[in-house]
């Protein structure tokens, strides 16, 4: 029995030429933290939709604790634990935050038939495990747009959470935030993968990224450019595998030599 | 004074939190959909009872008519606010209305089936109908605003062509007779609680015929209809697990998706309602004339909307109440029948109502922003 919790071995997606994913191979361990890095265009969506059972891979393998997995659909890859934040979080804003973590998964009560939405056990667990993260839902039916953007993140995770994933792939959770909400994310992300969750982390913002992750793969142009565990990469390193790199040591050539001309003029 | 302190310490103690922000009841009662709604009946009870209260508008007689009118409009009012609070919007209403009116009328006419099997068919069709419209939009993902104007157009002109092939005519007479030992035909035809009003009547509480007779016979069927699918849509929306897909349908079809909600089931389900809705209100109406026409419910399906939308639903979806649209209903059949006592021109009803919808969309949209703008 190997100790990875869950493996994505040489994952290739085609669409018709395009080649979307070529390759890709990530491992994890139960409280690991994996950070995806790429810039857009990288892939990096193909391989959320890939991980989420929406898109088939072409080629490789999905082993989850060492069985192997063919997902049908977005509901075998829930069914066996990978929870999946997309960038929208799937939250309603008019909705209360009670009908939101339960969206989809009422808790029922009742007689066949007559079940009824059980509304007082749903607020009880909605707003204790809000409050387990230290947010304080100050009423659980009030409605998610009064929520700030780091709270909802945080909402959409825990009810990941609370429903079973053991593998949370997480989708840019960070990038509408700003830096104190970002923090409370990434705490809590921490958080979660010290309870033993494995957790992808999908993010184009190295800065974000690097404090909490343990290691990091890299995606560029649909192909793993690696992965690294911590220790052996800087966050510099990191940045400039990031296709950007090199673009970015030209950017700065150029403007410096724009610059010589100004000054001569 | 006493009460109110209570309320507060014991909601501090259930959620033992200490930063929760004293809410007045003011403000609860702001986030509520049906306020605006609510408010706008007490205003038109208030402006009638002072311009037409002693006109006999407020007489049993008087109250049974303009109730039956709002009745009439909330039973097609209150499966059109679940359908926009699911997100879309349904247009073929009022042509329904017509359809199911000759659905029913031509079977028991022409072809000699008993009453009962003309209304389950026409209820049958209605299903058929509101499960094509929800197809069409789900499948399509074409706007239902589109979908369902075609269907205006389709059902209001096979209506016509089928019962001017069939019939010769555009009105199909000759149902009163049928209703008599109907096992079915009195859902939709007798005035109940009539014992009450006989009573009253013969206490003199209320105003009597020549012959002794009250003048006002009984609770029209359309109100006991009215009530209960208010009641029955307030229930769904707000204690079952289908009310919540309802608003996460209509709020983030997306998100909903992707965390399970059956999304073309929910509204395709809601547009079979609106159909039956649409048919009830058809077997109320055709039974209480005695016949079918095939204009019957032109411009129906817009009443609806603008009672929904006066209670409290919002035209992007996710957003709304039974009792909003029910109270919608109320106030558009209360003036519609009010105008009569005061001294105002009828032909000012339409300025009333598109005036109420224009008040009541700015006010919800004041409202979103209120309920959804961060702390």
């Amino acid at each position: 029995m190997s100790n990875y919790l869950v493996q994505f071995n040489n994952i290739s997606k085609f669409f018709g030429k395009v080649i979307a994913l070529k390759d890709v191979t990530m491992r994890l361990k139960k409280g690991e933290i994996m950070c995806l890095l790429g810039d857009n265009g990288a892939g990096k969506s193909t391989l959320i939709k890939t991980l989420a059972g929406v898109h088939k891979p072409d080629e490789g393998e999905i082993i989850f604790e060492d069985k192997k997995i063919v997902f049908d659909s977005p509901k075998d890859a829930l069914d066996i634990g990978i929870g999946t934040v997309y960038q929208d979080l799937a939250l309603v804003s008019l909705m209360s935050v009670t009908r939101n973590f339960f969206m989809g998964r009422e808790p029922q009560k009742g007689i066949p038939f007559l079940k009824t939405f059980d509304v007082n056990r749903a607020n009880k667990i909605a707003a204790d495990r809000m409050g387990q993260i230290g947010i304080d839902v100050r009423d659980p039916s009030q409605a998610v747009g009064t929520m700030s953007g780091g709270e909802r993140q945080c909402l959409a995770i825990s009810r990941a959470i609370y429903f079973g994933a053991k593998v949370l792939v997480l989708d840019e959770p960070t990038s509408a935030l700003g830096v104190h909400q970002a923090s409370m994310v990434l705490k809590y992300i921490v958080k979660a993968a010290s309870e033993g969750l494995a957790v992808i982390l999908i993010t184009h913002n190295v800065h974000h990224a690097y404090p909490v992750g343990n290691s990091f793969t890299v995606l560029n142009r649909g192909k793993s450019m690696g992965t690294f565990q911590k220790k052996d990469i800087s966050r510099e390193k990191l940045l400039s595998m990031m296709a950007g790199g090199e673009e970015l040591d030209k950017l700065e050539v150029e403007l410096q030599e724009m610059d010589r001309i100004h000054q001569k003029n | 004074m006493s009460l109110k302190s209570k309320s507060i310490s014991s909601k501090d103690s259930l959620n033992k939190d200490e930063r929760l922000k004293k809410i007045s009841p003011f403000r609860v009662l702001l986030n509520r959909p049906e306020l605006g709604a609510l408010g706008g009946s007490i205003l038109v009870f208030i402006f009638f009872g002072i311009v037409a209260g002693d006109t006999g508008m407020f007489s049993a007689y008087g109250m049974l008519n303009f109730l039956d009118v709002s009745a009439n409009l909330g039973i097609i009012a209150i499966a059109a606010a679940m359908l926009m609070i699911g997100g879309e919007f349904d247009l073929s209403i009022g042509s329904m209305i017509g359809f199911a009116g000759i659905c029913i009328a031509i079977p028991a006419i022409y072809w000699g089936w008993p009453l009962w099997m003309s209304i389950i068919f026409a209820f049958a069709m209605a299903v058929l109908v509101g499960y094509f419209n929800g197809i069409m939009v789900v499948k399509t993902g074409l706007p239902s605003f589109i979908v369902t104007l075609a269907m205006l157009f389709i059902l209001r002109g096979l209506t016509l062509a089928i019962t001017r092939l069939i019939t010769g005519r555009t009105q199909v007479p000759g149902l009163r007779v049928l209703i008599e030992d109907d096992p079915m035909a009195w859902l939709f035809a007798t005035d109940t609680f009539k014992w009450l009003f006989t009573w009253l009547g013969s206490m003199k509480l209320i105003e009597l015929r020549t012959d002794g007779t009250p003048l006002a016979t009984g609770i029209p069927p359309s109100v006991i209809w009215f009530i209960a699918l208010t009641l029955f849509a307030t229930w769904i929306l707000m204690k079952t697990r289908y009310g919540n897909w309802i608003f996460a349908s209509g709020g983030d079809k997306v998100g909903a998706t992707n965390v399970g909600v059956p999304v073309g089931r929910v509204k395709i389900s809601l547009f079979i309602g609106t159909a039956v809705a649409s048919t009830i209100f058809a077997c109320i109406q055709v039974l209480d004339a005695g016949s079918a026409d095939t204009m019957r419910g032109t411009l129906k399906e817009l009443e609806a909307i603008a009672a929904a939308v006066v209670g409290g639903c919002l035209l992007t979806g996710g957003y709304g109440s039974a009792i909003g649209a029910a109270f919608g209903a109320i106030i558009f059949g209360t003036v519609s029948m009010g105008i009569f006592y005061t001294d105002v021109d009828t032909d000012w009803f339409k300025v009333f109502l598109g005036a109420m919808m224009l008040i009541a969309v700015v006010f919800n949209n004041f409202i979103r922003k209120k309920v959804t703008e961060s702390k």
